[in-house]
């Protein structure tokens, strides 16, 4: 089924006015007065009508995170969001909750990671369709449960008639899955955000989930924010890809540009752990070393630079900034791959900051 | 497979051996329409030899509760065989009267029966009158947290330090000598332990992800907690509510016998018939006994029916 998108790589991701515009979101928990954890701090990303962006990342990169803060799911108490999130016209982070409660679910809306538990184990799967339209729509019981059945029937369900009206229990979790989707698609929303929708299942539904979404997605016109941290997942889905680390977007790039020409340090190690069916089979895998927790703060350094083989005293310039080294495609590197001379540039002005000497991790 | 039908062979693209085929035209065995948790929890009840103990006592005394102007020999309270009871002696066991006369001089069979009526009416009404109050307080608890929250699970902890009986008695007391004084005692009684339970499992399933999911699809935030949390937090309450019938029950008796319960003499109650024969413990110990019993095997009936619908309910004890 790959849908084709047109002239992604050429054309301009700006040319559009974006559907949703990410501004310097800033996810801070902890409690007043003290010096909260910051889990996102400062992404910016746009999409327009229609696209597929990824949104990739290793455990605690705060992928999910930002994308509750996008949609209001974040706690009131313990947790302070800054930034803009445009969406027509409007911050969604400012919304009040009864216009957030109109927004979600009609113009946005989000698939969760397990299907078994984010279905109400106790109401049938019609009712959890329908709901959602007669939440947003006004429907008749019928026509709502009409539309529901050719929802179900839409997302692939086999016989929605009689899935209509069993329980979450009864239904595999592929099945669930595409169950969650039609709640989620209910009312045509325009942006899908899917937090690894396919974590919890297995291989082969997990193609056909994602393949699934991809058409379903394509024939509505919705845009997408697909969050994984598998990469295969994006290669065959995004159009665009901005990988996290440590609460910052460290790589923005088309998806093609960004598996032919990884340029920042962690997308290049990303890529080089996945084993190849071609390769050596006596070859030893390549993990990135050390673990998403040894870092530094952003604020004093590359937070990734304590588990970089590249790393040098020139990474340890506060607030890196990204840059872009090629059209479309931003980096946040002091040494991005495949740029060994233009590397020196990116360096030369840090030379007369005298750098502190990397700390030890312990 | 020559012998196969001919728009079978048409349809199929290969042919396939007739048992396969006539599998495949079976299709897989599916059980119409949806079972729910609560349908598959009554499986795993009647599978339970306890629950079946339990529902057959409190089946019977359902019964007999509801039939019990068909079952009693006589009317009620009627004291017509008043001149053949002496203070020193009671009439032995005859054909007329299988259980004997009771020391005011009606039927002790008929008293038995209705009985079992005055205890289940008010019983259940008690109960479900506790069930609401704690359900509304659990509610509103549960759903709103934060001040509201600890606001009333203050004022209920407040109601469950005192122990319940002596709540029932003072609330009877206050309500005055009334038929529904005793309804309305047991259930002030209960009200704190639902509405505890009720806000303790809203709050375990509002934090779960179908909670989020449902309002990230725009719900608004009444219909989650109606629509979703409240149906999902309703087991352990009404596993509560069928062991605390049991308690209604004895309480019933408690009150009836502390002299709290109908003010109409002639009405049949467990407790006031303890009253009554507790004069004549030495002589005629089965005026304690037998009363005394229908009190406890009912109590029995309701919790061994409470225990086991607690364990089919419960997903930790399924096997």
């Amino acid at each position: 089924m790959t849908t084709t998108y047109p002239g992604v790589d050429e054309a301009s991701p700006g040319s559009r006015t974006p559907l949703l515009s990410v501004r310097d979101l800033r996810v801070t928990f902890g409690r007043r007065g003290q010096t909260g954890f910051r889990a996102v701090d400062g992404v910016s990303f746009d999409i327009s009508p229609g696209e597929v962006i990824g949104l990739v990342g290793e455990s605690g990169s705060g992928k999910s995170v930002t994308s509750m803060a996008i949609m209001g799911l974040l706690p009131t108490r313990g947790v302070r969001v800054e930034g803009e999130a445009l969406y027509d016209g409007r911050n969604l982070l400012d919304l009040s909750q009864r216009e957030l409660c109109r927004v979600r679910g009609s113009q946005l809306a989000m698939v969760f990671q397990d299907p078994m538990s984010s279905l109400n184990p106790v109401v049938t799967v019609g009712t959890q369709v329908t709901e959602v339209l007669h939440a947003h729509q006004k429907l008749s019981r019928a026509d709502a449960k009409a539309e529901a059945i050719d929802l179900l029937r839409r997302c692939g369900i086999p016989d929605p008639g009689r899935r209509f009206g069993e329980y979450p229990h009864q239904l595999s979790g592929g099945m669930r899955q595409r169950a969650l989707i039609a709640t989620a698609l209910a009312c045509k929303p325009k942006l899908l955000i899917c937090d690894e929708p396919t974590t919890a299942l297995d291989v082969t539904i997990q193609a056909q989930v994602l393949e699934l979404l991809a058409e379903l997605v394509s024939s509505l016109g919705t845009a997408m924010v697909m969050i994984t941290h598998d990469l295969g997942v994006v290669a065959g889905l995004c159009d665009r890809v901005n990988v996290m680390y440590a609460g910052r977007i460290v790589e923005q790039a088309p998806r093609r540009e960004l598996f032919a020409h990884p340029r920042h340090r962690y997308t290049e190690g990303l890529l080089n752990s996945i084993p190849r069916l071609d390769g050596d089979r006596d070859e030893p895998l390549h993990p990135i070393p050390g673990t998403p927790r040894d870092t530094i703060g952003w604020e004093k350094a590359c937070a990734f630079a304590p588990r970089c083989r590249h790393a040098t005293d020139e990474c340890l310039r506060p607030d890196l900034e990204l840059r872009q080294l090629a059209p479309h495609h931003d980096v946040r590197c002091v040494h991005p791959a495949g740029a060994a001379s233009s590397g020196a540039t990116g360096g030369a002005s840090a030379a007369g900051r005298s750098p502190e000497p990397p700390k030890e991790r312990s | 497979m020559t012998q196969l039908p001919q728009d079978a062979a048409g349809v199929t693209p290969t042919e396939r051996p007739p048992a396969l085929a006539a599998a495949m035209a079976g299709g897989v065995e599916t059980d119409e329409g949806g079972t729910s948790l609560w349908t598959a929890a009554l499986k795993r009840l009647v599978r339970n030899p306890s629950a079946i103990v339990g529902a057959v006592i409190v089946a019977a005394f359902l019964i007999v509760a509801l039939l019990a102007p068909v079952l009693a020999p006589y009317r009620p309270s009627t004291t017509e065989w008043a001149n053949q009871v002496t203070p020193s002696r009671l009439p032995a066991f005859s054909p007329q009267h299988p259980l004997g006369l009771d020391p005011f001089g009606s039927d002790l069979l008929t008293q038995l029966i209705y009985g079992a009526r005055q205890s289940l009416i008010i019983g259940v009404v008690s109960t479900v009158l506790g069930l609401l109050g704690g359900a509304l307080l659990g509610i509103l608890a549960g759903a709103f947290g934060g001040w509201v929250d600890t606001l009333v699970m203050r004022l209920v902890d407040i109601l469950l330090s005192i122990p319940s009986l002596l709540l029932a008695v003072s609330v009877a007391a206050i309500v005055g000598r009334r038929p529904e004084s005793l309804m309305i005692a047991i259930a002030a009684a209960q009200v704190p332990v639902f509405a505890r339970l009720l806000r303790g499992s809203m709050l375990k399933q509002r934090g779960q992800d179908y909670v989020l999911a449902a309002t990230s699809l725009g719900l608004r935030r009444r219909s989650v907690v109606m629509g979703h949390v409240f149906p999902n937090s309703l087991g352990p309450v009404i596993v509560q509510a069928t062991l605390i019938l049991a308690t209604a029950i004895i309480e019933v008796a408690a009150l009836s016998y502390l002299g709290m319960g109908s003010p109409d003499p002639t009405v049949a109650e467990w407790g006031r018939m303890l009253v009554k024969a507790q004069e004549r413990l030495e002589s005629y110990p089965h005026l304690t006994i037998l009363p005394g019993l229908c009190i406890a095997v009912t109590a029995l009936g309701f919790t061994l029916l409470g225990e086991a619908l607690r364990e089919a309910l419960d997903p930790k004890t399924r096997k």
